[in-house]
């Protein structure tokens, strides 16, 4: 921890207490906010907390125990928070499930977890339950919130989420003592909560987290950012995710403020207007998408808004970022920005329900610079994180006022960081997980005896002390001069420029670095028709000497990037060449989910990699079989170009 | 919905219609009844007088002879309006929205009819209208909720892709709360996904507003999986009537849909 605990955080340990605590400190202040029938109902911390007595003392009377697991499945609803909270309140361990999980994929969670218990949703989730019921003798009660379609289920296990609650409002008058001394018998130690990592690699695994992972987590964060009890978020991302557990749930209930749940999953973007959170976390996908729908509908729209988004946008570039940062900028640009605040950003933000957004984080994968500078140019504060599951979210962030779009910032108060060898980052701290449920062996692995986690991922330190993530740690290879070469860290740099689609990078063991590259056919193709280069396909267009250049220009200035950090230096793209079929799943090249199979493509076109490596070869002629449309193959014949650059 | 137990258990019945434009006869001698909480399918080849039979029902078409009982009064001649009054809703084959109204907006307007006030509150929004407008989109709300549209609630409906329109105007037929739902052809043109929610919304409204529905669909599978009974047309003629079972192996009506030379 970054100072010591005060008096007061040992008090509130776990999340039932600090329900109590804000339900006497702010007890008619919203708590939750759900929409329905078209109305934003809320729930102050009074109500939240009378919600939580009820549901506990009703799942008390069905005979939960303590230590016992309740399995939580469902979009984002108070309801199902609250589920969380009152299984707590029992000694309980809740579970949360991915809502959009098929049957069989729950089946493993919820018999690894051990759980008896299981709020969901709606029907579509019981039916689920009541599919692999029978493989589940462990699962004993289920019990549903919304009413719909349930008329018809009669059966005893099944309960309704509201007689539930009745009930425990008859069982309280019985055993008037009993909330509050249940909530006192646990502690920061205890277990809070699993959460099932979703498992790329073999079967997904329990992470065992505690309050103190939770609390001291979200109380870190809180402090990092200065969050407030007048902060608004909105719950969309998946209950299971930590990161969910972290911004609509542990810093909620440490600090006290309001998390909103939309109506449901298709409304997000227009709850997101209504409510205007203040403190909002997207993954890199959903900004882009926020970007492109606002070009296109610039595209579209009259002469005259465009010449002002244009002229404005440019002056957010080089002027919004600096004000953002606290740097010194002109009297005359701050008028301008003023001027563009009031009749191009503030429109814009105010439409996209940001207008009230403080502080944005994003995190899970590389963004795009474009997208980022987009977003901070308007001036909302976003900023990139590094997590895991097994840290509680929280390994590196960027401080404000040092935030760069390709690191993931500074290790966070409290966490330490180190690198091995090998460049795999190393972190210890508050958030470190307990253990995996049922898995000593899988701990060990991951957690050394000083608590020192592994993450898999290699990186390094930039000059600021900022950490930069570039791959897996497995796949980061050397090349004969000893730099580190990391492929996917490159490939990644090309791949946000739009002209580019694919790129195989390849380096481990070699001279020099070298690329593949595959170009996407309508950002190059709309680049050819404006300048009347007319082509008779993907493998001409690729060939072309023009679009060779277009390349050119991106490869370079990826190398100027590659240039500027003394590690991979020596990494930079000397030799590249423009293939002439786009990567394409049917051809196994890459998987249905658009990854590289990197070992597939070195199979299949070494003679093009080893006509890279050799600096006498400046073409190559290749014939490689292609699976068209309608499932033929058929041979595509190509003589292709190599192309050297000056490295800088 | 309040459940209605003073009327006899066939809440429609039709008596000997006969409609024809002409000397065409469109309909000849058609008799059946509906009873009450039933999902009821007239089924039949193009041109049998499917949608001529669901016009009769409804008051768009006045039959030459016959009679309907509708909640137990007879009616020979009743005007759309009337029949809307009465109880009776309808969805048409060919979308009837107004296009530049919001989702909304199109099913508020299936609550015209629910609304007292005049025109003079109405405009002014004050006293009495405002109650009721609120009153009247808490209902309207609730169908939102149940057909899962609170996505669209303000998108114009012209912009809405063909199966979303035919939900919504679903909707504004179930705002009217009527007694006896007429849908003609609900799935057509659209996906399996789309056909699915619909037979599931059609399932639920039945079930949870114990309202009668009586549906022209072409695809038979679905027909088959929702009715519990049917009358076959083939030329204006009923030629089969009872439930899938009976249906599927009558020999007049596997004439009918494979084609057999007719005689008249």
């Amino acid at each position: 921890m970054t100072e010591k605990a005060s008096k007061k955080d040992n008090v509130f340990d776990t999340i039932p207490k600090l329900m109590l605590h804000h339900a006497r400190e702010r007890g008619n202040s919203p708590a939750n906010r759900q929409k329905e029938l078209g109305i934003w109902n809320s729930w102050t911390w009074n109500q939240v907390a009378d919600e939580v007595k009820s549901l506990a003392l009703g799942l008390a009377s069905l005979g939960f125990q303590r230590g016992e697991k309740l399995a939580v499945i469902g979009n984002n609803r108070p309801r199902l928070y609250w589920s969380m909270v009152a299984t707590q309140v029992l000694g309980g361990i809740p579970v949360p499930l991915y809502q959009d999980s098929v049957a069989e994929e729950m089946l493993y969670v919820l018999e690894n977890a051990d759980v008896k218990y299981a709020i969901v949703q709606n029907q579509e989730q019981t039916d689920k339950l009541l599919e692999i019921k029978e493989r589940l003798p462990k699962l004993e009660h289920i019990c549903y919130e919304e009413p719909r379609g349930m008329r018809n289920y009669s059966k005893e296990f099944i309960h309704y989420y509201k007689d539930i609650q009745e009930n425990g409002k008859i069982f309280q008058d019985d055993n008037p003592d009993f909330f509050l001394s249940e909530i006192e018998k646990s502690h920061g130690n205890d277990i809070a909560i699993f959460l099932y990592t979703s498992g790329t690699t073999g079967a997904p695994k329990g992470v065992v987290l505690t309050f103190n992972n939770l609390i001291i987590s979200s109380r870190n964060g809180i402090k990092f950012d200065s969050l407030t009890s007048e902060e608004e978020v909105l719950a969309y991302l998946p209950m299971a995710w930590v990161g969910d557990n972290i911004f609509s749930f542990g810093q909620a209930y440490v600090a006290g403020y309001c998390v909103n749940c939309p109506e449901n999953r298709e409304t997000v973007t227009t709850d997101l207007k209504e409510i205007g959170p203040t403190y909002y976390f997207a993954p890199p996908a959903i900004y882009e998408n926020v970007l492109t729908k606002v070009m296109i509908r610039m595209e579209d729209a009259g002469r005259l808004k465009r010449i002002m988004f244009k002229y404005f946008m440019d002056l957010a570039k080089s002027v919004g970022i600096r004000i953002l940062d606290g740097k010194t900028v002109s009297i005359k640009d701050r008028l301008l920005y003023k001027t563009g605040n009031f009749l191009v950003y503030g429109p814009l933000l105010n439409n996209l329900g940001l207008s009230r957004t403080r502080l944005a984080y994003t995190a899970g994968e590389a963004i795009g610079p474009e997208i980022f500078e987009f977003f901070r140019s308007l001036g909302i504060n976003i900023k990139q994180l590094y997590g895991q599951t097994e840290a509680t979210v929280f390994v590196c962030a960027q401080p404000d006022g040092e935030v760069k779009a390709d690191t993931v910032g500074k290790a966070y108060p409290g966490v330490e960081l180190r690198l091995s060898d090998n460049n795999e980052v190393f972190y210890r701290g508050p958030g470190v997980f307990h253990s995996y449920y049922k898995s000593p062996e899988a701990t060990a692995e991951t957690k050394d005896s000083e608590g020192w986690v592994a993450t898999g991922d290699a990186g390094f330190f930039d000059d600021d002390g900022h950490l930069k993530i570039i791959d897996r740690a497995k796949d980061v290879g050397r090349m004969k001069d000893g730099t580190m070469f990391a492929p996917k860290y490159i490939e990644n740099k090309l791949k946000f420029f739009p002209y580019i689609k694919e790129v195989v990078a390849f380096g481990n063991e070699k001279i020099f670095a070298s690329a593949l590259i595959c170009i996407d056919i309508e950002a190059v193709g709309n680049w050819a028709e404006k300048r009347n280069l007319a082509y008779s396909g993907y493998t001409d267009l690729s060939a072309r000497k023009e679009v060779y250049d277009l390349v050119q220009d991106c490869v370079e200035s990826v190398n100027t990037d590659l240039a500027r950090d003394e590690k991979l230096r020596g990494s930079q793209i000397r030799r590249y060449l423009l293939l002439h079929k786009e990567l394409d799943a049917d051809d196994g090249e890459i998987t249905r989910t658009r990854k590289v199979r990197r070992s597939t493509i070195s199979d299949k076109y070494s003679e093009l990699i080893d006509a890279l490596d050799d600096l006498q070869q400046t073409h190559r002629e290749i014939e490689s079989e292609m699976t068209f449309e309608d499932g033929r193959v058929g041979n595509v014949k190509a003589d292709l170009q190599i192309r050297e650059l000056n490295l800088v | 919905m309040p459940a209605q137990n003073n009327y006899p258990e066939i809440i429609l019945s039709v008596d000997q219609i006969n409609l024809s434009f002409g000397g065409v006869k469109a309909l000849e001698d058609i008799n059946f009844d509906i009873r009450k909480k039933e999902i009821f399918a007239i089924i039949g080849p193009n041109g049998a007088g499917k949608t001529s039979m669901l016009n009769v029902i409804n008051g768009f078409y006045h039959p030459q002879h016959g009679e309907i009982r509708f909640k137990g009064l007879h009616r020979k001649q009743m005007r759309p309006h009337e029949a809307a009054v009465q109880g009776i809703a309808r969805t048409f084959q060919n979308v009837a929205l107004f296009k530049g109204m919001t989702t909304l907006n199109n099913i508020m307007s299936g609550r015209n009819l629910k609304m007292k006030s005049n025109i003079f509150w109405q405009a002014l929004y004050y006293g009495p209208a405002r109650k009721e407008e609120m009153e009247n989109r808490e209902v309207v709300e609730y169908i939102i909720d149940f057909l899962e549209i609170q996505s669209i609630r303000r998108t114009p409906v012209g912009k809405l892709p063909y199966g979303l329109q035919k939900r919504v105007e679903l909707g504004r037929a179930l705002a009217m709360e009527p007694d006896l739902l007429l849908l003609d052809e609900p799935m057509a043109g659209m996906n399996i996904e789309e056909k699915q929610d619909m037979c599931r919304f059609i399932l639920d409204i039945n079930e949870q507003f114990g309202t009668t529905i009586v549906l022209i669909e072409h695809d038979m599978s679905v027909v088959m999986d929702l009715s519990e009974r049917m009358i076959v047309l083939d030329y204006g003629r009923k030629i089969a009537e009872g439930n899938p079972d009976e249906i599927r192996s009558n020999q007049k009506v596997i004439d009918a849909y494979l084609g057999v030379a007719h005689s008249n």
